[in-house]
């Protein structure tokens, strides 16, 4: 049996070298292609909704879309600019018991 | 019911007319009216792989322009019954594969034969999508080594997203998996990634194990395919292939080095 193992030896390195690397790059472009087409849309169109009544940028808004199994999770994170909605909200022309700034909108420019 | 079998990679060189033609014919060699079909426009060669280049009249993209009827440009094989060569045209012009054409060519096969066998081309262009389009099972062939499977997973990504069944929301694409190149003996000594390596990677049902062979490329030079050379390992690994597309259970041979065959006989059973 030695003589086996002598000339059949466990795996060298180059085999398992290649399919560590395959494993770890299609796991980032499989990743990458699951992503649907209209994602890139609907970030615009998030951004302009909420651009209606808050001040963002681009960036501001992040969507990620992640499949675990069964269910896909779609994750809308957007940013706000922590100085200028407390300066909103606490501006003092805004008269008492108005709802929050998602029933006005605000000022161009502001 | 007529299923359309696409024959696809990504990556070029791996075997997919190979495989195309022998699998072509061994569905008809099992009485199955099969007709095998070149979607590799301007570069035409499973005419030369089925041995029928000088009987080509009119092609593809004669049928789709109108100038020829399917059966005017189906060549009938001279060996075995049953199965016919649609070959294509070697135009250089990449958009002759017009989506509503291919749609009317494959419609009228589908009305003729059980088995439609389309040989992509590598790449996705034109051809490989059109071809990958109609398919209602494919076989990718896959040589085990790290582009070529790369090129697999991307094929298999596009066949779930780009496929005819995936845009009309019908059950997916059959998906099998052939390996094709195979050197037990450079596996054995970690030199190249093993059936099992492939298919975790993939995870995609393994239809055969082509091993690395001589006869095929002798097969390609005399226009024969593999599969008619019965005393093959190629020949009879593809016939496995077959057998197990068509639902039959068959073990997985020729996945030891003859070396090591001739080691285990004198060393007495391991």
């Amino acid at each position: 049996m030695a003589i086996l193992s002598f000339l059949f030896p466990k795996k060298s390195p180059s085999a398992s070298v290649a399919k560590e690397r395959l494993q770890i790059v299609l796991a980032h472009e499989r990743a990458g292609r699951d992503v649907p087409e209209f994602l890139p849309r609907l970030q615009k169109e998030m951004l302009a909704v909420v651009g209606k009544y808050l001040e963002l940028t681009e960036d501001m808004i992040k969507i990620n879309l992640q499949r675990q199994g069964g269910t896909s999770i779609l994750e809308i994170n957007v940013e706000l600019d922590k100085t200028k909605l407390a300066a909103r909200h606490g501006a003092p022309e805004k008269p008492i018991g108005e709802k929050p700034a998602i029933t006005s909108r605000p000022p161009k420019g502001a | 019911m007529s299923k359309v079998i696409t024959v696809t990679s990504g990556k070029g060189g791996v075997g997919k007319t190979t495989t195309s033609a022998a699998f072509a014919t061994g569905l008809a060699q099992r009485g199955h009216k099969t007709v095998v079909v070149d979607f590799d426009v301007g570069l035409r060669n499973l005419d030369l792989i089925m041995g029928c280049e000088r009987r080509v009249v009119f092609d593809f993209i004669n049928v789709i322009n109108g100038d020829a009827n399917l059966n005017q440009a189906l060549i009938k094989d001279k060996r075995v019954d049953n199965l016919y060569i649609f070959p294509t045209s070697q135009t250089r012009d990449k958009d002759a594969l017009r989506k509503d054409g291919v749609e009317k060519i494959m419609d009228e096969l589908r009305d003729n034969f059980e088995y439609i066998v389309c040989d992509s081309p590598a790449g996705i262009e034109q051809g490989a999508m059109s071809a990958l389009y109609h398919a209602d099972a494919a076989i990718i062939v896959t040589n085990p080594e790290v582009s070529s499977v790369r090129d697999s997973d991307r094929i298999l990504g596009m066949l779930a997203s780009k496929s005819r069944r995936a845009e009309l929301n019908q059950p997916p694409v059959e998906e099998f998996l052939l390996l094709t190149r195979y050197a037990p003996d450079r596996v054995a000594r970690g030199e190249m990634l093993s059936i099992t390596d492939v298919q975790e990677i993939l995870s995609v049902p393994l239809l055969g194990v082509i091993p690395e062979s001589e006869t095929v490329l002798k097969a390609s030079n005399t226009g024969q395919p593999v599969i008619l050379d019965a005393e093959s390992t190629a020949g009879r690994a593809y016939s496995d292939a077959v057998a197990r597309f068509l639902g039959e259970q068959r073990e997985m041979r020729f996945l030891t080095t003859e070396r090591k065959g001739l080691l285990r006989s004198l060393f007495g059973k391991a």
